[in-house]
């Protein structure tokens, strides 16, 4: 909200330099965003007085003035048609800092001969000032302006740019910020004058209001004017909506704007010849209603909205906007002036509804106070007979069906240390109170606080502790450390299990990317090797930004996809990219699952190009290598077995199974998917489903090394082809004393017979408790080998 | 013999100085120690020598060959040093790997993402002080994110956190599913779940719908947390932020503390921290305030802890929340927070 500091003067008298009023309204909440300087700019510009308009003597438009600046006289050309003896100018000397009016630009006021005439100096326009766009003439100062002081300190002046929260509607307005400002500085607040005289009749017998739907509105109020001239507004009341930067239109429409800005209560104005039978109905809209608001567009109406009725029609969409069946014209004598109170929740909904967040609806949806309707009301009726003419009715209309009695909040004295961690003397207690508006007493162990009607968000006794802390400044709270003990803490185990795993992956050599969660559903489809839509749909947002975030992702892999896609073209020699995060599973009717899944993906060579020669190409088995690794460290027992991803190659790829329980899956990207991502290599990818992993981790437990020394012997067994490792393996784990095995070799061709293959094994025999002979183990090795052709029909290669 | 013993120790020490390789050395060394070498052959004479002479002789033949001998184990010395500190000389491969600037193996590097690293200092901060690490949905019901921290339908406060809904409407036809305008949500969950005391933070994705920019997003990270015992005051909330601050800014960085309001907390705070670029005297980066704004704080609503079923004559608690991807921007000087979640790795390489 933009406040004018000269503004804010009418209510509170202060010298403070704007830089610390601002500093210090922040520091008790309402912050300052920023605030520009009217006339900053303006060193060496005064007042000064025509006292001589002479023609040029060689230039039919121009003129010479002379000036009188108090202590000098200047003499000046002038181009401008609204000169004339006696005016009072702004006058800017040689080297003033002004605007240029041709290019907008600032420029500085230069020595300068006009048609061959010096000119010392200059009158200005409003243009050339920065202040509008005028520069149809020089800027004309009241008559009774004084001569020789500088023009900041006749029209300069400072527009704040506040941030009100939304717990203070009393603060959207110059009232409401003065009386802070009053507050802070242990300045006098003052309220205008609102008496008016009441020549006109008794308004009960002229107009009334009923009430229909009082949960929606608390208070009704209104006054009656008669015999009004509408006109445009004087410059004074123009200038305070242009500081706010508002739209002055005519007096009367002015004045409701004034008032709302001054007061911060919404007012609205009747033309009263258009309400028919002379009385306002608040009632809720009917089913199908509609009105035709002061904008011009035709407006439905709900049931739930409420509305201003006269005996036939709604005439206003209550506390949003105004109907143009009853719009003040140029026409009107009469108004009919509303200043009401509706339910905050109503208001924002039919804002929010109908889409017009008009000033009026930010105000009432905060909750202002329905005692703010009388005073508001009257100092608008004030300004209108002011500046429009014509007479008041007597009295006011006041219906107030929802009055409540605000009790005094009491608690004890030690609630300000309980919440704060600091007492506060009694003094100052009720200084900052008082300076607020509150009614505040302290006992010896007490607190009792009445606060003023507009503070509407004063409750609870934390509310006033909130007030007492911020004007004596939360700079003064003291820093200590939480002294409690500690709560006893249970560490989610997959913290530390993701932790881990990024850890590992980065040990690899992976770099992690974060991506987004909400994905659009081409980039599922493309998953697929036939673009078919995931089954189940995912999660679905119903009012997404765009169609690219609209699901919650069902996998992450797209994400790494669509990275590969895009870092490929500068990455060309390979990429090993993870991430660990959510996944979103829908439920029935409730929340979806989420749980995180680790997903990694890689191609090309684990290292660039290099000069000592490239690094291997990435097969299936890196990724498994991977799999395997993580498996190892966290002690948990996998196998693989023939996996069934339809994203993935069908023949390579696999489960990774803990016991019976899939916990993850690994292979190289089906080609036709990796096509849909414009992928030309071969990706490998894995995932491992977070929590899946929890159960199976296994307790790590130390084993003694041997003391013995290990006998190594390499085997090499000619199988069927269809035989896999993991039937070697079997075999082989069924002797304890062979400690280690190590794969070293696959072949097939010349001479293993066809239909065949060789595996080549190391394997490690070791016994815990003594030294083998060789002849011990020549005789364990047979027996391995006899167990390998009895089960696998194996035999060893000569 | 004293005469031709004077004469080899001259010609084997000019000789010695000529040698240049390791093979001109060997060839010295047979001819002056050798077995067949002139001072073996006059050592073995010695014995044919009259016993004065052959006294005096004896014992300078010996010195020549220690001496020799000494001179020798020098010179073996010299060359294998020269050889190490030669500069390559040879045109062959191993002289051309001496090039001690070409390039190192480039070994894989894997690196954390910079949100994860930030989040993962942010926990281990607060987990130092007590704080235990909770972690929870992103689609969260309409009464955590909301009216559990005493915000009702139809409040203002839902506007500054415009909410994308999920695609899903209860028996009543109410939509109950959004996602999370907030970690908050996490804290109201554990007011409800937890009894006092509790200390606990949490962090994740969080939703807004919003205009993305430069420094705007649909989906952010935020953490949150909040303490609940009996004792707890605005005092200590101050003690945990400066705490906070000055592990992960650095020692001595002022936090300030301004009146703010959030629903869930009374009196609520705006946490700040000082600009690490001007210390507090204004500069580009924090809009010459001289302040960094961190987060959102206070002392949580009574109604908060009461909805929760703590009773808040008896306890009081502070909660807190704050964005975290602006932290690594500013660390690092980021412009654009759409890079973080880029996936560009000429971005994420540079962390």
């Amino acid at each position: 909200m933009k406040v004018s500091l000269n503004w804010l003067k009418q209510y509170v008298p202060t010298d403070l330099p704007p830089a610390e009023i601002a500093e210090r309204l922040t520091m008790a909440g309402i912050e300052v965003k920023s605030y520009q300087v009217i006339g900053g700019e303006w060193q060496g510009i005064v007042v000064g007085q025509i006292t001589a308009v002479n023609r040029h003597p060689n230039a039919d438009r121009l003129t010479l003035l002379d000036i009188n600046l108090g202590d000098r006289k200047e003499n000046v050309v002038c181009g401008a048609p609204n000169v004339a003896v006696n005016a009072k100018i702004a006058y800017a000397p040689i080297g003033a800092k002004l605007i240029d009016p041709h290019n907008n630009q600032p420029t500085v006021l230069k020595p300068a001969k006009i048609r061959g005439v010096v000119s010392s100096g200059m009158a200005c326009s409003e243009k050339e000032l920065g202040i509008s766009e005028n520069h149809e003439g020089i800027l004309i100062l009241p008559p009774e302006t004084p001569v020789g002081v500088p023009l900041i300190d006749i029209i300069g002046d400072t527009i704040f740019n506040l941030e009100v929260t939304p717990n203070r509607p009393d603060c959207l307005s110059i009232i409401g910020i003065a009386r802070e400002i009053a507050a802070l500085t242990s300045a006098a607040f003052r309220e205008p004058e609102t008496d008016y005289p009441a020549a006109g009749g008794d308004i009960r017998t002229l107009a009334t209001v009923e009430i229909q739907d009082a949960d929606l509105c608390p208070r009704y109020c209104a006054s009656l004017v008669t015999g009004i001239k509408i006109a445009p507004s004087p410059e004074w009341l123009q200038k305070r909506l242009l500081s706010y930067g508002a739209r002055p239109i005519n007096n009367i429409v002015d004045i409701t704007n004034f008032v709302m800005l001054e007061y911060g209560q919404p007012l609205h104005s009747f033309d009263y010849e258009k309400i028919a039978g002379k009385g306002i109905i608040v009632r809720r809209a009917r089913g199908g209603e509609k009105i035709t608001s002061l904008d011009g567009v035709e407006r439905q109406l709900t049931r739930e909205m409420l509305v201003i009725a006269d005996k036939e029609r709604a005439v206003a969409v209550a506390g949003i906007m105004g109907g143009a069946n009853s719009e003040v014209t140029e026409n009107t004598t009469s108004i009919l002036l509303e200043s009401a109170s509706f339910k905050p929740a109503s208001i924002h909904y039919t804002g929010r509804t109908l889409a017009m967040p008009s000033e009026a609806c930010q105000r009432f949806e905060r909750g202002i106070s329905p005692d703010l309707t009388v005073p508001a009301l009257k100092r608008a009726t004030q300004l209108m007979l002011e500046l429009g003419g014509g007479q008041a009715a007597r009295g006011i209309i006041d219906v107030y069906p929802g009055k409540i009695d605000r009790k005094p909040v009491k608690f004890a004295k030690s609630e300000f240390k309980r919440v704060m961690g600091i007492e506060y003397r009694d003094e100052n207690i009720l200084k900052a109170l008082t300076a607020l508006g509150f009614d505040c007493s302290v006992d010896q162990h007490s607190v009792t606080v009445r606060a003023p009607y507009w503070r509407t968000d004063i409750n609870l006794p934390v509310d006033i502790i909130e007030e007492v802390a911020r004007v004596n400044s939360y700079d003064n709270i003291p820093t200590t450390l939480l002294a409690q003990e500690l709560p006893s803490r249970q560490p989610d185990p997959l913290t530390g299990l993701k932790r881990q795993l990024r850890r590992y992956l980065v040990g690899y050599g992976f770099q992690e990317i974060v991506s987004y969660s909400l994905v659009s559903l081409d980039s599922l489809m493309r998953l697929s090797p036939d673009k078919k839509k995931p089954e189940p749909l995912p999660a679905r947002i119903v009012n997404p930004t765009s169609a690219e975030q609209e699901y919650l992702r069902p996998a992450l892999r797209g994400a790494l996809l669509s990275a590969i896609q895009q870092n490929r073209t500068y990455s060309d020699d390979g990429l090993q990219l993870f991430e660990l995060g959510k996944i979103y599973l829908p439920k029935d009717g409730d929340l979806p699952a989420e749980p995180d899944v680790l997903c990694g993906a890689l191609y090309g060579k684990w290292q660039p190009r290099w000069w000592q020669g490239d690094s291997d190409k990435i097969d299936f088995f890196d990724a498994k290598g991977i799999i395997e690794g993580i498996a190892a460290r966290l002690n948990i027992a996998v196998h693989f077995e023939k996996g069934e991803d339809a994203g993935l190659h069908p023949a390579l790829q696999a489960k990774v199974m803990a016991g019976d329980k899939q916990i993850g899956v690994i292979g190289e990207l089906h080609p036709a998917v990796a096509g849909h991502f414009e992928i030309n290599e071969t990706v490998y990818l894995f995932e491992l489903d977070i929590p899946g992993l929890l159960p199976h981790l296994g307790q790590k437990t130390y084993k003694p090394i041997s003391k013995f020394p290990a006998t190594v012997r390499d085997i090499a067994l000619v199988l069927d082809i269809g035989i896999t490792n993991r039937h070697v393996l079997d075999v082989f784990k069924g002797f304890s004393l062979i400690t280690n095995v190590a794969l070293f070799d696959v072949y097939v061709g010349n001479p293993i017979p066809a239909g065949k293959k060789q595996l080549a094994y190391r394997l490690t025999y070791q016994s815990p408790s003594r030294t083998f002979t060789d002849e011990e183990v020549n005789k364990i090795q047979q027996q391995v080998l006899k167990k390998l052709s009895a089960e696998l029909g194996a035999t060893l290669r000569g | 013999m004293i005469q031709r013993l004077e004469e080899l120790k001259q010609n084997a020490g000019k000789e010695l100085a000529e040698v240049k390789d390791a093979a001109g050395l060997e060839a010295w060394r047979v001819r002056y120690l050798g077995r067949k070498s002139d001072l073996t052959g006059m050592l073995r004479g010695l014995a044919e020598l009259p016993i004065e002479e052959r006294k005096a002789a004896g014992a300078l033949a010996n010195s020549i060959r220690n001496l020799l001998e000494s001179l020798f184990a020098e010179k073996s010395e010299t060359l294998k040093s020269a050889v190490l500190t030669q500069p390559a000389a040879r045109s062959d491969i191993s002289g051309a790997r001496q090039d001690i600037t070409l390039p190192g193996r480039p070994l894989p590097a894997g690196r954390l993402h910079p949100i994860t690293e930030t989040m993962e200092e942010i926990i281990d901060i607060f987990g130092s002080m007590g704080f235990d690490f909770i972690e929870s949905n992103d689609v969260e019901l309409d009464y955590y994110n909301f009216e559990a921290l005493n915000i009702p339908a139809e409040h203002p406060s839902r506007d500054n956190m415009s909410t994308f809904w999920l695609d899903y409407e209860n028996e009543r036809g109410e939509r109950t599913m959004l996602l999370r305008t907030h970690t908050t949500s996490v804290s109201a969950r554990m007011v409800a779940k937890l009894k006092p005391p509790i200390r606990v933070i949490s962090a994740g994705w969080i939703y807004r719908y919003e205009a993305t920019d430069a420094t705007h997003l649909t989906m952010f990270h935020q953490v949150d947390g909040i303490a609940v015992d009996k004792g707890i005051t605005m005092a200590d909330l101050k003690g945990v932020f400066f705490e906070f601050a000055s592990r992960f800014y650095g020692k001595g960085r002022r936090v300030r503390f301004r009146p703010d309001f959030f629903p869930f907390v009374e009196p609520g705070v705006e946490v700040a921290v000082e600009c690490a670029v001007c210390h507090g005297s204004g500069c580009r980066l924090c809009g010459n305030s001289g302040w960094i704004e961190l987060g959102g704080a206070g002392m949580t609503h009574p109604k908060v802890l009461e909805r929760g079923g703590i009773d808040p004559s008896v306890y009081t608690s502070f909660a807190f929340g704050f964005g975290i991807d602006r932290m690594p921007m500013l660390k690092y000087g980021v412009d654009d927070i759409r890079h973080f979640f880029s996936s560009d790795l000429r971005f994420l390489k540079q962390f």
